[in-house]
């Protein structure tokens, strides 16, 4: 188990009974071993728990039975150091400038002001924000403000960095170039990459490994390898492989959904 | 912009010229109130001579005190209530229906209480206003986005700094709201009481220029406050619109 540079054993997630309602046994058990600098996706129906998974591993939520270890130490009560999380919702703070934003990823760093000033310019620039420095979330597109949140989690370091549906809410096109964006900083930063999202083809796209997880409970249901060299980018979606790849990740998660949406229209 | 700021300063000179050519044709007597023309004359004598500073400075100080009692309380309150459910929900009915009780019904047992100095009309503008910056708070505690506090907690902040950082800059235009409310309320409370039971003030000058017709006191001091109102208020309202507009919201 510690050869991973993340690894989950028996993870398991409920959520108690709300006034009325009935405990939700959410997710697992899961067992996971991530290698390190790997880009590993998660793909799933909705509900499945997928975005709890994400949350057990940074440490925003405590697992209800299993361990979850992050570089051989569990992850128990508190964010691991090292952790950087995007999030699918705009989490730009609205009244900070752009390079604000990215200096609060660092408020809690202690890292010498010097050496604060570089790494903000270094983050600002490698998202291609230089000239919206000074602007304030507001004045920028929903694009750009992901990538400001990209900045902040990367100016960091993270040697985790986990995404949660980070480009859910653009459009295809932007997804297919963020989509780039992330791989080359993947390839710049050495980081292991931990993607959660909906979306089969940038699963396909992005991920060394995809894990695909069942209707909720969520668990994992099959584990696909792409084989993808490590420099790539969004034009291996032109590859014969890319739509097999896919095609097996749908085939898989086809009856789960069916699942999900039976669930839903029983409920309702 | 501009030319709506040209329309409103129009709408307030087109009242003012009305009422100046009613004073004037008759429509309304001298002794009801005089020309606007005189009133800001009276108005300027009267700050010139400076015999009611003392009692503008005081209805003014207590004022500021119970906005600044209100404001503070309030906030802390709100801040306080938002984490715990069980006493925000036990307390939601008296919020809901706070505004229905008459606060100035018991002005004769916080005379008893406190005596015939400033305390209760201090007391007054603070009860006014006080459940307005708690419910205002509230409103705005509920309204930051959980990925926000998420991205703290990623940032390795606790509760203190999340709070420091995160969640009273979300909330800062709710607390302009709040302290807007909290200062009209304050004026409303102080200046109110002073007319019902005080010695001294703004309020009770007013009164007592009332009761003797003297109108070149009483117009002059009911504008003052006006002006001071609006100003102070204006102030807020302005840096309201500056964070409201940094955020794309206006």
């Amino acid at each position: 188990m510690t050869s991973a540079h993340v690894a989950l054993k028996g993870v398991t997630k409920r959520f108690p009974a709300s006034a009325g309602g009935q405990a939700v046994h959410a997710l697992g058990p899961i067992d996971l071993s991530i290698r390190q600098g790997e880009f590993f996706a998660v793909v799933g129906p909705s509900g499945c728990g997928k975005s709890t998974l994400l949350e057990l591993i940074a440490g925003l939520t405590p697992a209800s039975e299993g361990q979850i270890e992050f570089e051989g130490r569990a992850i128990e009560n508190e964010i691991p150091d090292g952790i950087g999380v995007v999030f699918q919702e705009d989490a730009c703070f609205p009244w900070l400038s752009v390079r604000e934003n990215v200096e609060f990823g660092l408020r809690k760093a202690g890292v010498a002001p010097d050496e604060k000033a570089r790494r903000v310019r270094d983050a600002i620039a490698m998202m291609g924000l230089g000239e919206f420095a000074p602007s304030y979330p507001a004045q920028l597109s929903g694009g750009m403000r992901q990538r400001v949140c990209i900045a902040r989690t990367l100016v960091a370091k993270p040697r985790l960095l986990l995404l949660d549906e980070p480009f859910g809410a653009l459009d295809q096109q932007t997804r297919l170039l963020m989509g780039d964006e992330v791989l080359r900083l993947w390839r710049e930063i050495g980081a292991t990459v931990f993607l959660i999202t909906h979306a089969l083809d940038e699963a396909a796209m992005l991920a060394d490994r995809i894990a695909v997880m069942s209707a909720r409970p969520g668990t994992v249901i099959d584990m696909v390898e792409t084989h993808w060299p490590r420099e790539r980018d969004s034009r291996i979606v032109e590859q014969e492989s890319f739509g097999a790849t896919t095609s097996r990740l749908w085939k898989t998660l086809r009856e789960e959904s069916m699942k999900t949406m039976g669930r839903s229209a029983a409920a309702t | 912009m501009r030319r709506v700021r040209l329309y409103q300063v129009g709408v307030i000179a087109g009242l003012l010229l009305l009422l100046e050519a009613l004073c004037l044709a008759g429509v309304i007597d001298k002794i009801t109130m005089p020309p606007p023309h005189r009133i800001a004359v009276d108005l300027v004598k009267l700050l010139l001579a400076g015999k009611l500073y003392p009692e503008i400075g005081k209805s003014l100080a207590n004022v500021l005190l119970a906005f600044g009692l209100a404001y503070s309380t309030g906030i802390v309150t709100g801040t306080v209530l938002h984490g715990y459910r069980t006493a925000r929900e036990t307390l939601d009915p008296l919020f809901a229906t706070y505004y229905a009780i008459p606060v100035f019904a018991f002005y004769p047992l916080f005379i008893v209480i406190f005596g015939l100095g400033d305390g209760p009309q201090v007391l007054i503008g603070f009860l006014l206003g006080v459940v307005a910056v708690i419910v205002t708070m509230l409103n705005g505690l509920d309204r930051v986005p959980r990925v926000l506090r998420k991205t703290a907690s990623i940032c390795r902040m606790g509760p203190f700094e999340t709070a420091v950082h995160v969640t009273l800059p979300f909330c800062a235009p709710y607390l302009l709201t709040a302290a807007k409310l909290a200062l009209a309320y304050a004026f409303i409370g102080v200046i109110g009481s002073e007319f019902i039971m005080a010695r001294s003030g703004m309020g009770y000058e007013i009164g007592y220029a009332y009761t003797n017709f003297d109108n070149a006191t009483m117009y002059p001091l009911i504008v003052l406050i006006l002006l001071l109102s609006i100003v102070m208020n204006g102030v807020l309202t302005h840096w309201e619109k500056l964070l409201l507009a940094r955020r794309g919201q206006r």
